[in-house]
């Protein structure tokens, strides 16, 4: 080969691995990013069976059941729809009843949530910023929460 | 004090603008006068910045609630180390630590730059004195840590509890300097640009200075690491959160920037492309300080939001970078290329290194920015996490690591691949061998895990038989070989050390992920669980007091064969009354390479407590390798070639000579 035929080899090779990881990272994009949402957006939402979310609101008042061991039941709400989410394993330590959180999973089936991870904020000045995002554009946030 | 503070800081910039200006036009109309400005301005800028801090830190010591930032991030019962790590443990005055640091680089090239070419020495100092004027601006514009309360409250509202460790002292200082050490790497590009001309000696002065950054930078993110997994009670060292990519993606770069500064340096190839790379770096340092500064985003690390702020960093970000890129794509053209080389060599192997770490840091760039970008185009909001990065960057770095005990031993120039196989066949041996064991005697040992594993001892062996070729091993006698090991360039056991360390963080990882076991259950006092071979009674709740929070203590002990308590791991719930918070404090045993890990959960109604445990096997050689890896670009940097204040031969030629290349 003459070195101009090296060369563009070399650079052919480099494109080459380039495109393949360009390629990789949006189809792990389009398979592995996954979507929030607040009760109420879930109606309209068009979800695959199966497919993972973000779902997040505030833990409805009265609504939080333990369960055998660890499993624990709870409602999530944007005070226009509820959702009732179940998880196994330990909760945030800020998680509490009328408090921003977001859960992560699947729904079942019969329509209940099934989160394998609970997040909650992380001191007391804030909330989730997706959730309080979301109760303001639904105008049931009130500013003062956030004091 | 604090007003002084104030005024100390008013002053440092005005004479970072000094800084900016004076040397860099003198530069241009080749003044000495006005060049020789730059020194003795970047030194006394640091000092009044280090007074700045030091009013802060003692408004924060003194608890001094008439200042607002300290009221807001400070209590009167904290242990004083709270209250000093506390400075900045909260917006501004992180910010002030971030300045302190960047005045103190320029500090040093003010006081060790003496051999340089006077002029490239002066503009350095003025880009340096550029990014410290627009930081300093946007402190005193939008984040004044020295804003005075009027009538001074009686009490402050406390440190968020989760800061409230020793982390604080340790991980956002290590984390800037290796941040904002990068500064460095990016002044002497942007200068070169500006001189239109670059040379092996160039590389030879900026190598210490990114070979400093990254091992801080390193350590920042070890000690990150480690802090998130033993204080947020989740067990993991790594979550992919934004910000952790954050200062990940300066890594990467910064590790790019590492090796191909070497090619410059040895060879004088790859200019131009180590002149991006170092612009690359330090922009990503600035994004990152944009991304977790801005409040763009939610984290543990979003003390406060003000959009003001954002936009502000913003507009920095775009001057910087924006203006760097704009210099590089006019001036790059004007710098000459240099060695050739052929694609199997020492430096095809840097460049091969080069192509994968920018690769990884595009796909992390890509996977923390696209969940912006999309909710600004359609208001979506998505979350880009773990399945991402594990899906992208995993397959971009195992080609690498299974290429890097060929680098350091393949030749420069041109080098024989079939050679170096053979050198490396005890490496690969062990590797092997590896990988049946882990297959063969451990229980659930999936393929996958133990590949990881023999990838790992590939890399630790590598690095070995590094150092066992280079001293002549099988080809001199045992007595020589001895001498010629201790004769080797300190560089030489650098890259063996930093290699073994990154083998020691791969075998850390694939030994936490792949044989790591996890119980969540309830349990009584007087109950016993038993996980891996291990066997833990859990012994009660017990209260107790802290100076500013009140605790349930869960006590539990690790049983022997026997039935005898051989050790007790505490883990406790944390109730802090000002903030209203309530935190966990992991119980943690080491036992070997290894710890067992709990974490207390709620109290039901019948009495019994959610306890969650993980056995996590070889989990601290992840933060060894990291030491490990600091102790590599520690060696290098003692390397003769490199010691501040060793004589160089090149100094008088600004130039042509590229350097030797050693064998």
């Amino acid at each position: 080969m003459t070195r101009k035929q090296k060369r563009l080899s070399v650079i052919a090779g480099g494109l080459a691995f380039l495109g393949a990881a360009t390629g990789l990272t949006f189809y792990a994009l389009g398979q592995k990013a996954s979507y929030f949402y607040m009760p109420a957006d879930l109606t309209t939402a068009s979800l695959q069976p199966g497919q993972r979310i973000r779902l997040g609101g505030l833990v409805e008042k009265g609504t939080i059941e333990r369960g055998q061991g660890t499993a624990v039941a709870f409602s999530v709400t944007d005070n226009q729809k509820q959702v009732k989410v179940t998880y196994t394993g330990i909760l945030p330590d800020l998680f509490r009843e009328e408090q921003g959180v977001i859960t992560e999973g699947t729904f079942r089936p019969d329509g209940v949530f099934v989160a394998d991870s609970v997040l909650a904020k992380h001191d007391e000045n804030y909330m989730p910023k997706e959730v309080a995002d979301g109760l303001k554009s639904k105008g049931v946030w009130q500013e003062s929460k956030s004091d | 004090m604090v007003e002084t503070g104030h005024f100390a800081l008013v002053l440092a910039f005005a004479l970072s603008l000094v800084q900016a200006l004076v040397p860099l036009f003198g530069a241009r109309i080749n003044s000495q006068k006005m060049m020789a400005v730059g020194g003795p301005v970047a030194v006394t800028g640091f000092a009044l910045t280090a007074l700045s801090f030091a009013a802060l830190a003692t408004a924060y010591a003194t608890s001094d609630f008439s200042v607002a930032n300290v009221w807001d991030n400070s209590h009167s019962l904290q242990p004083l180390i709270y209250k000093i790590t506390g400075t900045w443990g909260n917006h501004e005055g992180s910010m002030l630590l971030w300045v302190l640091i960047l005045s103190f680089f320029g500090a040093l090239v003010a006081a060790f730059g003496s051999n340089l070419p006077a002029t490239l020495r002066a503009t350095v100092l003025a880009v340096q004195g550029a990014i410290g004027a627009t930081f300093l601006l946007f402190i005193l514009a939008t984040s004044n840590p020295f804003a005075r309360l009027n009538p001074a409250p009686i009490e402050g509202r406390d440190l968020n509890p989760i800061l409230q460790d020793l982390g604080l002292a340790i991980h956002p200082p290590l984390l800037y300097l290796g941040y904002v050490g990068f500064s460095i790497c990016f002044s002497f590009s942007v200068a070169a640009l500006i001189e239109g001309r670059i040379d092996a000696s160039w590389a030879r002065w900026v190598r210490p200075w990114t070979l400093v950054a990254w091992m801080f930078l390193t350590g920042g993110i070890a000690m990150g690491s480690y802090w998130a997994y033993y204080e947020l009670g989740w067990g993991g060292f790594w979550f992919w959160d934004p910000v952790e990519n954050a200062s990940f993606m300066p890594w990467l770069a910064g590790t790019a920037l590492l090796h191909s500064a070497i090619v410059m340096e040895k060879r004088s190839a790859l200019k131009i492309w180590t002149l991006l790379l170092a612009i690359l770096t330090f922009s990503l340092s600035l994004l990152g300080t944009f991304l977790v500064r801005s409040g763009v985003l939610t984290s543990v690390h979003a003390f406060a939001t003000d959009p003001t702020r954002g936009v502000f960093i913003l507009c920095i970000l775009t001057l910087f970078i924006g203006g760097s890129l704009a210099l590089f794509a006019f001036r790059a053209s004007s710098l000459t290329a240099g060695g050739l080389f052929h694609p199997i060599s020492r430096e095809g192997a840097l460049v091969l290194n080069n192509l994968f770490l920018t690769t990884a840091t595009a796909t992390v760039l890509i996977g923390t920015l696209y969940p912006l970008v999309v909710e600004a185009v359609s208001a979506d909001k998505i979350s880009v996490g773990a399945p991402f990065f594990n899906l992208t960057f995993g397959p971009l770095m195992v080609p690498l690591l299974v290429a890097v005990p060929f680098g350091p031993l393949l030749a420069w120039k041109r080098g024989d691949i079939f050679a170096v196989a053979q050198r490396l066949m005890a490496a690969f041996a062990a590797a092997l061998l590896a990988v049946l064991v882990t297959a063969l005697f451990i229980d659930g040992a999936s393929v996958f895990a133990a590949l990881g594993v023999g990838l790992a001892f590939w890399l630790i062996c590598g690095a070995l038989t590094d150092i066992a070729v280079k001293s002549g091993l099988g080809s001199v006698a045992p007595g020589i070989m001895l001498r010629r090991c201790a004769g080797l360039p300190r560089s030489v056991f650098g890259t063996a050390l930093a290699h073994l360390g990154l083998g020691l963080t791969t075998l850390g990882i694939v030994g936490t992920l792949c044989f790591g076991t996890e119980k969540v259950l309830s349990m009584h006092a007087g109950e016993t669980v038993q996980l891996s071979g291990h066997t833990l009674r859990f012994e009660g709740l017990y209260p107790a007091q802290g100076p500013n929070y009140s605790e349930d203590r869960g006590r539990f002990a690790l049983l022997g064969a026997d039935g005898s308590t051989t050790a007790e791991i505490t883990s406790s719930k944390r109730s802090y009354p000002v903030r209203q918070m309530t935190t966990t404090e992991s119980g943690i045993k080491t036992i070997g390479f290894s710890q067992l890990y709990l974490s207390l959960g709620d109290e039901a109604t019948d009495g019994s407590v959610v306890v969650r445990l993980w056995w996590k096997p070889l989990v601290t050689l992840i933060w060894g390798g990291g030491l490990v890896m600091m102790a590599g670009a520690a060696m290098s940097l003692m390397d003769r070639r490199l010691r501040v204040g060793a004589p160089s031969r090149r100094r008088k030629s600004a130039g042509a000579v590229p350097s030797a290349s050693l064998p």
